[in-house]
């Protein structure tokens, strides 16, 4: 099973990316998790780029999508909410809404935030934008609060929050294996 | 009240879905979103012991004025059509009194199954051009969407909910029967 881990922060030093590395690194057995990368070379969503052939970034970036079974989503929070660049990449997947490639794909958030928090108010209208797009989105939260005290040079120490990383990755691979299972029997 | 069964002959009329329609339609602020199934299938079988309505529609042939909200009612936010394409009603009586009609029965929405009961008029039977009986049934119900989990609000800036949880469903029935 393949999981395209999604980091929504730039910066060398990302706690988040962190995250979906620890994410990657202590996934349950049979899943492997692709971790994106490119972020930063999706322009400002523009219909009119979108007309005929869409910006090779995007396209790289909706083919990373439908070629995964699942997404986990790590977020960080911009004056409570989610960032500009997140929030840009998933609007250019999100056309055509009707066949976009995270419509029924079950998808999770998680965050990380250097105060207390931990991205709670970003990760919430992440699941928002997400629902709209027709994911199926895991209720499971994980907030990170104290990043800079959990995460050290670009690794997760905190164990616990190690542990529940794998558990939301297990939780988003039972439910890539409940879809498989609902598409079955409503074909039956 | 008096009540009866059905006053059609006996036998198997299948709904005619040119002359038919299932319709939605979903309070918001001080109007409504109206959508309408434009596939759907259903029988009505008589006998002389009493009448049986059954029928399904698809839930890929929602269709309301508004592509992103079309695409939207097929996620898992509302009605999750590649889990549960489609949804199903399944009449226990059906009950006359005049032109008047109460139908009792199970509604199907997002594999959830629930008792409803719907009213309204029922008209002939009458020969359609064919020569073919035919006859029309008009029946309303309203249901809560939530317990069905179809249960997709936004917070209005202004206090209160995007979407009213009761739905009310229209169905405009016309039945040919089978010779």
């Amino acid at each position: 099973m393949r999981v395209l881990a999604i980091s929504g922060s730039l910066r060398s030093g990302s706690h988040n990316t962190a995250l979906v590395r620890a994410a990657a690194e202590h996934a349950p057995a049979g899943v492997e998790l692709v971790l994106w990368d490119g972020l930063k070379a999706i322009p400002p969503y523009d219909a009119d780029d979108d007309a005929e052939q869409a910006p090779a970034a995007v396209t790289a970036l909706r083919s990373a999508v439908a070629e995964a079974n699942a997404v986990l989503f790590a977020t960080p929070e911009y004056n409570h909410s989610l960032p500009g660049a997140l929030k840009n990449a998933l609007d250019w997947v999100s056309r055509p809404i009707a066949t976009n490639p995270l419509r029924n794909k079950p998808v999770a958030v998680v965050g990380a935030s250097t105060g207390i928090f931990g991205a709670v108010w970003a990760q919430a209208e992440l699941r928002k934008v997400l629902s709209a797009l027709g994911a199926r989105v895991l209720d499971r939260e994980l907030a990170v609060g104290q990043a800079a005290a959990r995460i050290v040079d670009g690794s997760v120490a905190d164990q616990e929050v190690v542990a529940k990383l794998s558990a939301v990755v297990a939780e988003l691979a039972a439910a890539v294996d409940a879809r498989d299972e609902a598409i079955a029997a409503a074909a039956a | 009240m008096s009540t009866s069964t059905i006053a059609a002959p006996p036998g198997t009329w299948t709904l005619d879905e040119v002359h038919s329609s299932i319709a939605f339609q979903v309070p918001y602020l001080a109007g409504a979103f109206n959508g309408t199934f434009r596939e759907f299938a259903g029988t009505l079988d008589v006998t002389d012991d009493g009448a049986a309505l059954t029928g399904t529609a698809k839930v890929a042939s929602v269709d309301v004025k508004d592509n992103n909200l079309s695409a939207h009612l097929q996620s898992p936010d509302f009605f999750d059509a590649e889990s549960h394409p489609e949804l199903s009603f399944s009449s226990e009586r059906i009950a006359l009194d005049g032109e008047s009609v109460r139908v009792t029965g199970e509604i199907t929405i997002k594999g959830v199954t629930r008792p409803i009961v719907a009213t309204g008029a029922a008209h002939g039977p009458v020969p359609n051009l064919q020569g073919n009986d035919s006859l029309r049934l008009q029946l309303t119900t309203t249901v809560d969407r939530t317990e069905f989990g179809v249960s997709w609000n936004a917070e209005l800036p202004g206090g209160g909910k995007a979407l009213s949880d009761d739905v009310t469903i229209l169905a405009e029935l016309y039945f040919v029967k089978e010779t």
